[in-house]
């Protein structure tokens, strides 16, 4: 048993990610969410060491500017970024890349809208989230809860904004293929309706450029 | 002929880049599988057309050693397997020549073969993978994939250079000729001095183009060779294995291959048995006589596709310089 800041044990793993390994554990009598940058023992530790700090740093500043462009995510509690430790609020809900397994695709195309939404307002303030996969949005009472903001930066280049919506399009084709037309399609009406259809005429194109730089795309 | 005999042989073409190869696989293994590599000269990359000059050169003889080898007799062959793609125009035809000489003289079957699922594919037969995620990395491609509803999906791939190009431009510099990996390999174990490159990492995409300048920079800069070697290799391989990891923790799969020339770095196993192992999941790497390009890939990818009636008349028998992994129809895996 690991003991984590303020005495909590790490007891109960929830999720072991790529980016950390999440725990539930209690903070003053509430349940709480630990997360928890563990050593990336392949890497060299200078390196390891300098990106855990520097991603729980980003992540903690991150997960209040969102809050600020009108975006749910969770609440934090305490940062310890030589640990790579934030403890923060625990959202109970369906991530939506299991509710998109899962379907029936009706009650989900509301969220998908929400989502181009959701993203419009983070980008409205410049923040690039950096890992838009459907794992790190948690659907609650009809509205998401945006998480993982580990590689999250601040931007106001469209190139920035376009390599972001980018993401979302590769995880849904790679792991949503036989929806991920729908869902995109969605999103960008979503975005739309927060951004303006012009903005995303001009991130539509960006996205096709990025694209062709692409390894063997080919060249349209 | 019917498909349901048991024993099928074929034959299969690879000719995409510096390799001219050939080989010949059964319904079980690979029986023969021969190569000649095209060497570029000392700091300078692959010229198509000496490379395309250098197959044509080779290619009968190449052909004629890879039946011999196998003992097996040219109306024993079933199908003719050539690299459709993607790779240099000018190579790629001359595997092309080669492969819709044999099928019109022969009258068998041409099957089109996409270089990328070859690697993916020769590399799972022979580690016993069997829905793995797959980490593509060679020259001419770094990919990380998985199959999914009837191809292989990109999870996440270089948004600019692939890892072998910044190994080989990188080696160039110095004057090394391609491909480079294996001596900066080398010159890297002589060092644990880890200097600051470029991390670039965007969700599961990786950028290499920024470290290649700045390592670049650092060789002029009079920094110790052996330790950019070392930080290149650490920093750039920590991009990669964080990618990977992200796509087994994302996907839950059990198995990870690595396929493609740079799978022959030591290092590079070293710290995705890492990976694999704190995520549960068995680390695959294909043998070193199969990472780099080989006719293997070629043939065994052939005769999956053969079996699935996967077939290109002569007269569309085109070659693709720019043919996605993702766009590849893969009709014989059924999960």
């Amino acid at each position: 048993m690991e003991a984590g800041s303020g005495g909590c044990a790490l007891e109960k793993l929830l999720k072991k990610g790529a980016e950390a390994d999440i725990y539930v554990t209690e903070w003053f009598g509430e349940e709480v969410v630990t997360k928890l940058r563990k050593p990336k023992t392949f890497m060299h530790p200078k390196l390891d060491a300098e990106l855990r700090r520097h991603r729980t740093i980003r992540e903690a500043s991150f997960l209040s500017e969102a809050k600020e462009a009108g975006v749910l995510t969770p609440f934090i509690h305490y940062v310890d970024p030589s640990k790579g430790e934030i403890v923060m609020e625990y959202v109970k809900g369906t991530r939506f890349k299991d509710a998109l397994l899962t379907g029936p695709f009706d009650r989900i195309a509301p969220l998908c809208v929400e989502l181009g939404r959701c993203i419009a307002k983070l980008h409205g303030k410049n923040i690039v989230h950096g890992d838009l996969s459907t794992s790190n949005f948690i659907i609650t009472d009809q509205t998401l809860t945006f998480i993982d903001f580990g590689l999250s930066s601040s931007s106001q280049r469209l190139e920035d904004k376009s390599v972001d919506l980018h993401l979302v399009k590769q995880i849904l084709k790679s792991a949503h293929g036989k929806i991920w037309e729908k869902v995109f399609q969605l999103l960008l009406q979503g975005y739309g309706e927060t951004a303006g259809s012009k903005q995303v005429d001009a991130l539509q194109a960006k996205i096709k450029e990025i694209e062709r730089r692409g390894r063997y795309a080919r060249v349209e | 002929m019917s498909t349901n005999d048991s024993n099928i042989i074929g034959i299969g073409i690879e000719s995409t880049a510096h390799t001219l190869g050939a080989s010949i696989v059964d319904s079980t293994k690979i029986l023969s599988d021969v190569k000649d590599v095209y060497k570029a000269p000392e700091g300078a990359g692959i010229h198509p057309r000496e490379a395309s000059r250098h197959h044509t050169e080779k290619a009968s003889e190449i052909v004629k050693q890879a039946l011999n080898k196998a003992r097996v007799k040219p109306k024993e062959l079933r199908f003719v397997a050539y690299s459709m793609g993607p790779g240099l125009g000018p190579c790629l035809r001359v595997g092309a020549v080669v492969a819709r000489t044999l099928s019109s003289y022969l009258k068998l079957p041409l099957i089109p073969v996409n270089h990328a699922v070859g690697h993916i594919e020769i590399g799972a037969m022979l580690t016993g993978a069997t829905d793995p995620v797959a980490l593509l990395v060679s020259g001419g491609h770094t990919v990380i994939c998985a199959f999914e509803s009837g191809r292989w999906r990109i999870f996440g791939e270089t948004l600019d250079l692939s890892i072998g190009q910044l190994l080989d431009q990188f080696g160039r510099e110095v004057g090394f000729a391609s491909p480079c990996g294996a001596r900066i390999e080398q010159h890297a174990l002589k060092s644990s001095n880890l200097l600051s490159l470029p991390y670039s990492v965007k969700g599961q995409d990786v950028s290499y183009s920024g470290m290649l300048t700045a390592a670049k920079k650092m060789i002029h800069s009079g920094q110790r060779f052996e330790d950019i070697c070392y930080s290149l290799q650490e920093t750039g391989f920590a991009m990669l294995v964080e990618v990977a990891e992200r796509a087994i923790a994302f996907t839950e799969k059990k198995q990870l291959l690595v396929v493609g020339g740079v799978a022959a770095n030591k290092r590079l196993s070293e710290m995705l048995k890492e990976v694999s192992t704190r995520h549960s999941a068995s680390l695959h790497v294909v043998p070193l006589l199969y990472s780099g390009d080989c006719g293997a890939q070629i043939a065994w990818t052939g005769l999956q596709a053969y079996k699935a009636g996967v077939q290109i008349p002569v007269e569309k028998s085109i070659v693709r310089q720019s043919w996605r992994l993702d766009q590849v129809d893969v009709p014989w895996r059924n999960f």
